[in-house]
């Protein structure tokens, strides 16, 4: 796996995200995953069972820490007792890099608990890269970004999403979380070409790359993580590591979860995409 | 202002604002906007229309996931205030009170934080059972707390060199004061929730008839209650009313001898039963873990 700054050079493989209802078969079967991805804010509390459950899962497992509410793009701030937390969570697990949304979801303290769009202006690449640079300081591990679905576009945006996120990426210097589906659910939103947006995307910059299912409605695509992945999200996904090389890669699945072995087997059919890339190389 | 010059933060206000807003009773994004604007407006001002959706449409997405996530993380959270007022007005109590208390911390798990706060002031979204449901919510809220509080290292019982010491107890354990007998009716809430999962729908309506005659056949009864957690799980344990004293005098920081004139002060207990109560209650609190060596300093 091309080791880069912005995943702390390391070789991951295929992993999945660390689930309530696979605890029980992970803590007891001990099945081999390269890597767990585990949602930050589950465990940025003081203690009882969550906390004793990844201390379990360390001692086995390489963790990677994926956070939902740092909301980089929110006008406020970075919340302070946030990012303590935070930092103590990254002491416990290791994790060679940070993720979260290149999104927002909060204004004045008050939080909406959702992913929202950013509107794609030069203003807002500013404010963003300058927050995302100070949770990097902070934290001092690197920090990647993700690309999120989105369902609205905005009359003020001056550019492109992928061009945001390059521009975002550059000014803060930080990595990249390519969610390949995210990509697909927003281009059938907002009819744009999904390839564009993987083509645009700087390959060097990427740490990580999400894949997922999703839901669709009569009118629009919602990001649902409770399917399998489709053939054009995969498609997606084969030419995202055909220009940034066998990135480490995790499969989400957050909603209607099966049993861990369905989960994972599916996150293993990216090892097909990846087999072909390192075939070339 | 033209929508192309609108500032990052004004709009990011105002969208929040519109997703915020309360939906219709068929959950549905209201045709009025808070300030009395059509919402379609609002919607337009800021958002792009497709070939598909409309500004109204678009907005209407976040209004409706907004509004799902949090009903869902307060119904997951509180189901024996949802068992104690139904669902009807639980949905009403439970719009209103996120309306009034949006959330401000940057996890769901807070989200109830001031229910207990907010119900009090607003006790006709309970009536007639709001004592009920009151006592309910402060017991669901510790039951959130404890779940993922610290956990102290234990105190190592060892031949006093104080003696008149001062003790912590376990951040872990919380003492609450209630007038119904709240602990029995969650325990029975969530067992038939369990069962209710894999039952027909036949039982599980008998399962909700029944939850509905014990809530309406509640009995005002003082309890004196310790939410703690032993294994990672949480539970429930009662005390008399001396010993809930005598933690809530520790608690506060009194030493040995203030916490037990606290804990006595007007108790019908004889003089001469205080010292084996007194060393039967430690040696219970001691093998339960609940007195922890001092938190260092942060």
């Amino acid at each position: 796996m091309p080791a880069n700054r912005f995943n702390g050079f390391t070789d991951y493989g295929v992993g999945i995200g660390l689930r309530i209802p696979h605890y029980r078969h992970i803590l007891s079967r001990r099945p081999v995953v390269d890597w767990f991805e585990i949602i930050s804010e589950n465990f940025m509390i003081d203690g009882g069972r969550p906390l004793k459950v990844l201390d379990q899962i360390l001692e086995q497992y390489q963790v990677v820490q994926h956070g939902v509410s740092m909301y980089f793009g929110s006008p406020e701030r970075p919340n302070r007792e946030h990012l303590r937390r935070l930092k103590q969570l990254v002491k416990r697990t290791n994790t060679p890099w940070v993720t979260d949304h290149l999104c927002w979801g909060s204004v004045d303290g008050t939080y909406s608990h959702d992913l929202l769009p950013m509107p794609y202006t030069f203003e807002a690449v500013q404010h963003t890269a300058a927050k995302i640079r100070e949770v990097r300081d902070f934290l001092e591990v690197p920090v990647a970004v993700e690309n999120v679905s989105s369902y609205a576009e905005f009359h003020a945006s001056e550019m492109t999403e992928w061009e945001f996120l390059n521009e975002v990426a550059e000014k803060a210097d930080c990595g990249i979380l390519l969610d390949v589906n995210n990509i697909y659910v927003s281009s059938r939103n907002h009819s744009f070409d999904p390839f564009e947006y993987v083509n645009a995307v700087p390959a060097t910059r990427v740490a990580q790359i999400h894949i997922a299912g999703h839901s669709k409605f009569e009118k629009y695509i919602l990001d649902t993580h409770d399917h399998p992945v489709i053939d054009p999200v995969w498609a997606l996904y084969d030419r995202a590591i055909e220009r940034c090389g066998p990135t480490a890669t995790l499969l989400e699945w957050d909603a209607n979860i099966p049993s861990f072995d369905e989960v994972h087997n599916e996150a293993l059919k990216a090892n097909r995409y990846l087999a072909k890339v390192e075939a070339v190389r | 202002m033209t929508v192309t010059a609108m500032k990052l933060a004004e709009i990011q206000s105002r969208m929040l604002d519109a997703i915020m807003h309360p939906l219709t009773s068929g959950y549905n994004t209201q045709q009025r906007a808070r300030d009395g604007r059509p919402m379609r407006d609002v919607a337009a001002e800021i958002i792009k229309p497709n070939n598909r959706l409309t500004s109204f449409e678009r907005l209407q997405i976040y209004n409706q996931s907004y509004w799902y996530r949090v009903l869902d993380a307060l119904e997951d959270d509180f189901p024996g205030l949802l068992a104690i007022v139904g669902r009807t007005r639980f949905n009403a109590l439970s719009k209103a009170y996120l309306t009034d208390c949006p959330s401000r911390s940057f996890t769901l798990r807070d989200l109830g934080s001031r229910l207990e706060e907010w119900l009090r002031a607003n006790p006709k979204y309970a009536a007639p059972r709001t004592k009920l449901a009151l006592d309910m919510v402060r017991l669901e809220w510790a039951e959130i707390e404890v779940f993922d509080a610290a956990e102290l290292p234990v105190l190592i019982p060892h031949p006093a060199s104080d003696p008149d010491p001062r003790f912590t107890l376990q951040p872990y354990v919380r003492l609450i004061e209630l007038h119904y007998p709240v602990d029995d009716l969650l325990v029975g809430i969530k067992a038939e929730m369990r069962e209710s999962e894999v039952a027909s729908n036949a039982v599980a309506t008998r399962a909700h008839h029944g939850r509905v005659r014990k809530i309406a056949n509640q009995k005002p009864q003082a309890i004196f209650l310790a939410v703690h957690r032993q294994d990672d799980s949480v539970y429930f344990k009662r005390m008399e009313r001396e010993a809930f004293r005598m933690l809530q005098a520790l608690r506060e920081g009194k030493q040995l001898s203030a916490a037990a004139e606290a804990a006595f002060s007007d108790s019908k207990t004889a003089e001469s039963k205080i010292p084996a109560l007194l060393q039967s209650w430690f040696e219970n609190w001691s093998s339960l873990g609940w007195l922890a060596q001092q938190a260092p300093a942060e």
